[in-house]
């Protein structure tokens, strides 16, 4: 019974090469333009063996793609004096700027909960918080508003059932990139999971950049704050003066 | 259509900012108010971050009051030398303001103190010139004439000027002291000023109100391309595509709102300044008294 247990143990990491991720990407980059109006990326790929599928529990794929981490700053705010003012803050060490997951089963089925924390796959898992200051009590609502005000403004994503999977082989799916997205490299993962367990991943980064003038005026505002700052002066005054000028042309 | 706004990282209608540009626009050419008060808020609302709509707020100022204020100078409504004596004082408060801004904002709680500003000086203001021309219309309509208000202590006072275009010989001591109150409290609050200097310059110094407005648009220009410079070099917060959607609305919403604000009696436009004071007070108040949907934000960064 012992031997028969250690070699499970010995064939589990061979077992886990067995099936191997082959991916693609309808596009590796976004480019941010003045019209830029959110993405839809495909991600599609194979599942790559030298044996036959195995028995047990099918194939599942998870695909995550995350912004890049920043950290940020939580307030809470509580009635105090019969007015609304911010009392409570705690910092959240990283958090993507944007975190969307695709997976091709309900959750629960297609990782399990040991699995999640060693990948850090689920939202809450992506979210990094070392500590919150003695005063609050309960830290664990200020990483749950930050999940809560981005899963509302669509920057936070779990889309279960959403990859599709044919004959255990093939799989695709589309996530879709909203509009306020911020530069960066996504970090775009693919997981292969069988019964809860990861036995294959691979990772690729799509690249978001702003492009033409928007990245221009970027630059300028950040390189050279001061020829920025007159530039938007004067065409202020140049807009201001044009526009009197071109009324007093039309009424007379 | 959407438009990326490259530094404030969101995309909007740009047809929604050019409408917002007009209406600001037009209430600045209307009644001599730069607008900022009604744009800031108007910007949150459209999701724009609040750094960038104060900076950029700013910016669409300077457009809209210079086109209003050449309309202004063509109907010589405009008392120059009244103007640049507030704009000196003006200067000198708002580098004061951002100071007192920097040691409030490291003291933290400067988003409530700015809310609380707006709420009193809109309430405070707003309530004063809605009974005073509410007055003033009941007696043009019986056909006395207002009175003049006479400052006493006003005329004691050295370095008399000469502002002919407001009729009035008095002290520079007293608009140089309107110039830097207002402009402390307009790099506090984000905004050129305009809604608190036209009414000083109505009650405090006694100023006719068609040059009021003409004179509180002159010295928002420079206030506001001043603080334009100063954020675009230390908050880098000026969004240019933002603020050209919003000018391009705006220049022309100014021209038409001159164009109407010299068809309306002096006492109807300060009843109707009043009552939007009186408004856009009423909605930051209710913001602070009834309990948000969401009460938790989020701010970019640690501490």
């Amino acid at each position: 019974m012992r031997l028969l247990a250690a070699l499970l143990l010995l064939a589990a990491p061979a077992l886990a090469q067995d099936e191997e991720v082959v991916l693609g990407l309808s596009q590796d980059q976004v480019a941010i333009t003045a019209d830029f109006d959110g993405s839809d990326i495909l991600i599609f790929g194979a599942i790559k063996r030298e044996t036959p599928i195995p028995d047990g529990p099918p194939i599942e794929v998870l695909i995550t793609v995350a912004g890049p981490s920043v950290p940020l700053t939580v307030r809470r705010k509580e009635r105090r004096f019969g007015i609304w003012v911010n009392t409570d803050a705690v910092d959240i060490d990283s958090a993507p700027s944007f975190y969307a997951i695709a997976t091709s089963a309900p959750w629960s089925q297609t990782i399990s909960d040991v699995e999640d924390l060693r990948h850090r796959v689920s939202i809450r898992r992506a979210i990094r918080s070392v500590g919150a200051p003695m005063t609050v009590q309960d830290s664990q609502s200020f990483a749950a508003a930050v999940i809560r005000i981005r899963t509302e403004e669509g920057l936070y994503q779990l889309a279960e059932d959403t990859v599709e999977v044919s004959q255990q082989t093939l799989f695709d799916t589309s996530i879709a990139m909203p509009a306020n997205l911020t530069e960066g490299a996504y970090r775009t993962r693919i997981l292969l999971t069988r019964g809860g367990r990861v036995i294959s991943q691979r990772e690729t980064v799509i690249d978001v950049r702003k492009v033409g003038i928007e990245r221009w005026l970027f630059n300028l505002s950040r390189e050279q704050p001061l020829a920025y700052g007159l530039l938007s002066v004067a065409l202020a005054i140049a807009a201001g003066w044009g526009a009197s000028t071109a009324f007093r042309m039309i009424r007379s | 259509m959407q438009i990326y706004l490259p530094i404030a990282e969101v995309s909007v209608n740009l047809f929604v900012l050019l409408g917002l540009g007009a209406i600001i626009g037009m209430l600045s050419g209307m009644f001599g108010v730069g607008g900022g008060f009604l744009i800031t808020p108007m910007l949150f609302f459209l999701g724009i971050p609040p750094a960038v709509a104060v900076a950029t707020g700013a910016n669409q100022i300077v457009a809209s009051s210079i086109s209003a204020v050449l309309a202004h100078l063509k109907r010589k409504t405009v008392d120059l030398r009244m103007g640049l004596v507030l704009l000196m004082g003006g200067l000198i408060g708002s580098g004061f303001g951002v100071y007192i801004f920097n040691i409030l904002r490291d003291l933290g709680q400067v988003d409530l103190l700015v809310r609380l500003c707006y709420v009193v000086f809109l309430g405070v203001i707003g309530a004063l010139m809605f009974v005073e021309s509410l007055r003033a219309l009941r007696n043009s309509r019986r056909g006395s004439p207002p009175k003049r208000r006479q400052h006493v202590w006003v005329h004691g006072l050295p370095f008399k000027v000469r502002f002919r275009a407001s009729g009035l010989y008095i002290s520079a001591i007293p608009p140089m002291m309107v110039g830097f109150a207002v402009g402390i409290l307009a790099a506090i609050m984000g905004v050129g000023g305009g809604f608190i200097m036209v009414p000083a310059m109505i009650y405090l110094l006694g100023m006719p109100t068609k040059v009021v407005i003409g004179t509180s648009l002159f010295q928002i220009i420079f206030v506001t391309a001043f603080t334009t410079l100063l954020h675009a070099t230390t908050s880098m917060t000026v969004d240019l595509v933002l603020a050209l959607a919003l000018i391009i609305g705006g220049v022309i919403g100014a021209q038409l709102g001159t164009v109407i604000g010299m068809r309306l009696k002096a006492e109807q436009l300060r009843i109707l300044l009043a009552m939007l004071v009186l408004a856009v007070c009423g909605k930051i108040a209710l913001e602070l008294l009834l309990q948000p949907a969401e009460i938790y934000t989020l701010a970019a960064g640690g501490h």
